[in-house]
This record gives structure tokens, C-alpha cells and sequence, in this order.
């Protein structure tokens, strides 16, 4: 649960920004981000609302972790993946 | 041999050949302290980590890595859980996350409550429940706030919107620092080195352990949730141990900053305050439960709605889960393999123990995991 997960903000209105989370789009919340925040940025979402800018030079990185949790083809119960995945679900649906 | 320091600048992820170069400086640096040393973290992510890739098979025998109170929901009290299911049992409906579910009060859990008849609902953001309360503008829609400060920042953010009438917030959320200064305490464990979480740290930033390394003697180490980090974190943990220097070292440095972040900062402490409160199985830790202040008694359930707990506390009944050693589990004193419930009475799907609850609990990760090597040729 404390997890987070990043994603790519497509869009931005007010506190709200829809994001890409490995090709599911979310609504999160802008309320607690540590910096402002443009389109094309990564953010850490974690229940629904982004708490970090990640970095552009460490996009790269953070992205290559969460590739792996959610490649769990084969695993019976992943409880990473599981989180992962609630995480994403944490954000409101975007068409 | 390369030096942790270096290996650190060159850290990539996955890569064998790195994680061996890791543990053999681990070892270096266990071998120059020359005891055996013991090690606490305080995240179940975190674990979910080391069980999953079986990095406890790689340390060496004189390192014992310690999964310490690194679980919100685990520490819940049964008391706490009463006040839910007895709200649920008014007729309230309660909105939590998936793992509170489950969770025993002293008798029952919220889904037991949910199989009585009571509104339960699970969701995965606050944001939602505020969305069910404006979708039953019948019911008084309470959100059981459950988890670290990481999560509390969320549930703060929401206070501070306009919300229906209809909603309120039973906190049961906590605050990491002031755990890991009740595991610093325990006298029959000998912790000398602490590993920090990643994302907790993300909100509070790294300097927040400065005083807490300072007073205890105990580096700290801010660590990521690769296995590389993790392996990297305690390279360097071992390494400040060997030179007896109590600092803060941010292995996690593309999430986590001295400062953290600081607008949720403010926004959590505008809203909350610490208060002093009993963890599962653990102690009262001091400062260690985040309640809303009082000027937001309106949206505080517990100021606002009667909750009378006396029809589903059953203290009694909480001593009857007795052999079930979560407590020790949670301060480092035992693992789930010494717990004569492990696997057998007590499993994911009949939980006797908070700790096989939750996602993040230890005992529901080795119980998933099997604690099983998987490090794919490291270490042999």
C-alpha cells in the first residue's frame, strides 16, 4: 500500500491531471505534489494522488521497477503486483 | 574490491553481476565488524521485495535482516477496528481499503460486519469514498483512514476540499518515526543499523532521521524498492556501521529529498496532530497515531457520530487467539517460522494474526512467498 506508482501526466485541469499508467488513463489528484507540475511529466501516485515529480533523468529508472512487478506471468499470487495494481485502480476512470 | 561507494554510482537494477559485487561487499563489511549484527526495516513493500527475490539467501550469517512495525494495517488495534464494525452495525456505511477487510477487531472484522447486513465498501483512493457519500446522500459515509503518513497526506488533502455532509473520517493512520524510536528501545533486540522507507520518506524527507541516528548511534539508510537498492541500502548500512558513523545516507535519491515534500506537509499537519495511541502487539507509542485536529471535529466520526463500541468489543475473545505472535513478529523478537500458527490455523484465508492480513504484513508475504531464494545465481 505504500508503494506508489509512476505514470505520465497527458493532461492537466486545475488540481486534476489525467495520467498514463503503463496504458490505463487516470484521474489523479494535483492537491500534494512537491513541485508544479507540467504535461509529459512523471508523477508518483500513491491512493489517487500524485506526491512526487519524479525527476526526468530518473524516469527511466523508477518506470524499469514497476515493468518488472507487474511481469508476473506464471506467479500464482503476486502481493507486489497486487499493490501495484490497487494503486492504479486508486485513480478515477478516464475514458 | 570495489568499494560500496562506487558501486553505488554505477547501481543499475537488475543486473547479477552488480547484485554479486553488492553482496560480497555486505559481506566484507559484516566480516570488518566482525559479530554478528542485526539490521531492522520498517516497510512491507519492502519485504515484499526481499521475500520475493530471496535476498535473505545472499547476506551473510552474521547479518540478520529484521522486518520491524513496517505494516499500517497490522498495527491497527482491535479497539480501533471495533469503533468501524460498530459503526458499520449503526447502520453507518464504512469505505476502506482492501486490507483493513479482514482485519480482527477484539472479535470481529469489518467483513464480518459486511456478511451481517452492514454497508461495507472497499475503495482504493479516499477520493472514492467522498465519491460513494455523495452517491447515498442517505447514509453517513465514514472512511476508515488507515495506513502511514505516505497515506495520511491523502486523506488531509481531502479535508480540505469541500465535501458532502454526509462524510467523516475515523483515522486509525500512524506516523513511521515514531515507531522505529519504540523498536530503538526494546531492550532484547540488538538492532544497530535501520533501514528507512522509501515512499514514507518521500513525504517527511530524509533529514527527519538525523536526530533519530544521533541518539540511537544506529545508522540509517533511505532505500528504493529494487533489489538493488535494497541490497545497495544495506551495503552502505554496513558499511557506515564498520566505520561508526550514526548518519542519514539517502540511497533512494530519485524519490526522496532532505526536505521531502514539503507542500504535504503542511497540508498533513494542518490537519492532523500526533497523538499518543496503542499499536497491535507492540507498546503505546508516543506520537504514534495521527488524529484530525479539532477544528476538524466536523468530519472526525468519532466527535461526530456516537460510537458505541460495547455491543462488539470482546476482549476475551481477543486473548483467544493466543499462540499467535505477531507482537514479537512486529519488534524483531521472532519471524513467522517461529510461530506455531504459521501456515498451519493461520493462513490468508482464515487469518488468525494481523500480520497474515495484510499485503504488507510478514507473515502474508512468507506465507506467499515462501521466503524462497531467487536471486537467479547470486551468491552460489
Amino acid at each position: 500500500m505504500c508503494l506508489g506508482v509512476p505514470g505520465k501526466v497527458l493532461a492537466i485541469d486545475g488540481l486534476s491531471a489525467t495520467v498514463d499508467f503503463f496504458g490505463v488513463k487516470k484521474e489523479l489528484r494535483l492537491d500534494i505534489v512537491d513541485e508544479p507540475v507540467q504535461v509529459g511529466d512523471y508523477v508518483l501516485n500513491h491512493v489517487g494522488f500524485a506526491i512526487r515529480r519524479i525527476p526526468p533523468e530518473e524516469v527511466q529508472e523508477t518506470l524499469a521497477l514497476f515493468d518488472q512487478i507487474l511481469d508476473v506471468t506464471g506467479a500464482k499470487e503476486d502481493l507486489m503486483a497486487a499493490d501495484v495494481r490497487g494503486e492504479i485502480a486508486a485513480g478515477k476512470d478516464k475514458p | 574490491m570495489t568499494a560500496p561507494r562506487d558501486l553505488f554510482a554505477e547501481l543499475k537494477f537488475r543486473d547479477p553481476a552488480r547484485a554479486r559485487a553488492l553482496a560480497d561487499a555486505i559481506r566484507h563489511n559484516v566480516d570488518a565488524i566482525g559479530r554478528k549484527v542485526s539490521v531492522m526495516h520498517v516497510c512491507g513493500s519492502h519485504e515484499q521485495a526481499i521475500a520475493r527475490f530471496g535476498l535473505r539467501a545472499v547476506l551473510p550469517e552474521g547479518l540478520e535482516l529484521i522486518m520491524g512495525p513496517g505494516c499500517p494495517v497490522c498495527v491497527t488495534d482491535g479497539p480501533e477496528v471495533d469503533q468501524a464494525v460498530a459503526l458499520a452495525a449503526q447502520g453507518a456505511r464504512v469505505c476502506t481499503y482492501g486490507d483493513m477487510l479482514r482485519l480482527p477487531g477484539t472479535a470481529r472484522s469489518l467483513a464480518d460486519a459486511k456478511a451481517e447486513g452492514g454497508k461495507v465498501d472497499v475503495v482504493y483512493s479516499v477520493a472514492q469514498a467522498v465519491e460513494l457519500a455523495q452517491k447515498h446522500p442517505q447514509d453517513e459515509v465514514v472512511f476508515l483512514g488507515s495506513g502511514f503518513e505516505t497515506t495520511a497526506v491523502a486523506t488531509a488533502a481531502i479535508a480540505l476540499t469541500e465535501l458532502p455532509g454526509n462524510f467523516s473520517v475515523l483515522s486509525v493512520h500512524k506516523y513511521v518515526p515514531a515507531a522505529m524510536e519504540i523498536v530503538s528501545e526494546i531492550e532484547d533486540t540488538n538492532i544497530e543499523g535501520y533501514i528507512a522507507a522509501g515512499h514514507a520518506a518521500t513525504i517527511t524527507g530524509w533529514g527527519i532521521f538525523e536526530p533519530f541516528a544521533r541518539r540511537t548511534g544506529s545508522p540509517v539508510v533511505v532505500a528504493g524498492f529494487e533489489p538493488l537498492d535494497i541490497l545497495a541500502a544495506i551495503a552502505k548500512l554496513t558499511e557506515l556501521m564498520v566505520e561508526k558513523r550514526p548518519e542519514v545516507f539517502n540511497a533512494y535519491p530519485r524519490c526522496v529529498t532532505k526536505e521531502g515534500n514539503v507542500p504535504a506537509q503542511k497540508v498533513l499537519w494542518k490537519v492532523f496532530r500526533q497523538v499518543t495511541g496503542t499499536w497491535r502487539g507492540i507498546a503505546t507509542v508516543k506520537d504514534g497515531n495521527l488524529d484530525l485536529r479539532e477544528e476538524w471535529a466536523r468530519i472526525d466520526a468519532r466527535k461526530r457520530l456516537s460510537v458505541d463500541t460495547s455491543g462488539v468489543r470482546d476482549d476475551a475473545a481477543a486473548e483467544e487467539a493466543k499462540g499467535c505472535i505477531c507482537g514479537a513478529i512486529m519488534l524483531g523478537r521472532g519471524k513467522p517460522t517461529d510461530c506455531a500458527l504459521f501456515g498451519r490455523t493461520c493462513v490468508p484465508e482464515s487469518p488468525v494474526g494481523a500480520c497474515m492480513v495484510s499485503s504488507e504484513g510478514q507473515c502474508r508475504i512468507w506465507h506467499t512467498y515462501g521466503g524462497a531464494p531467487d536471486l537467479r545465481g547470486v551468491g552460489t
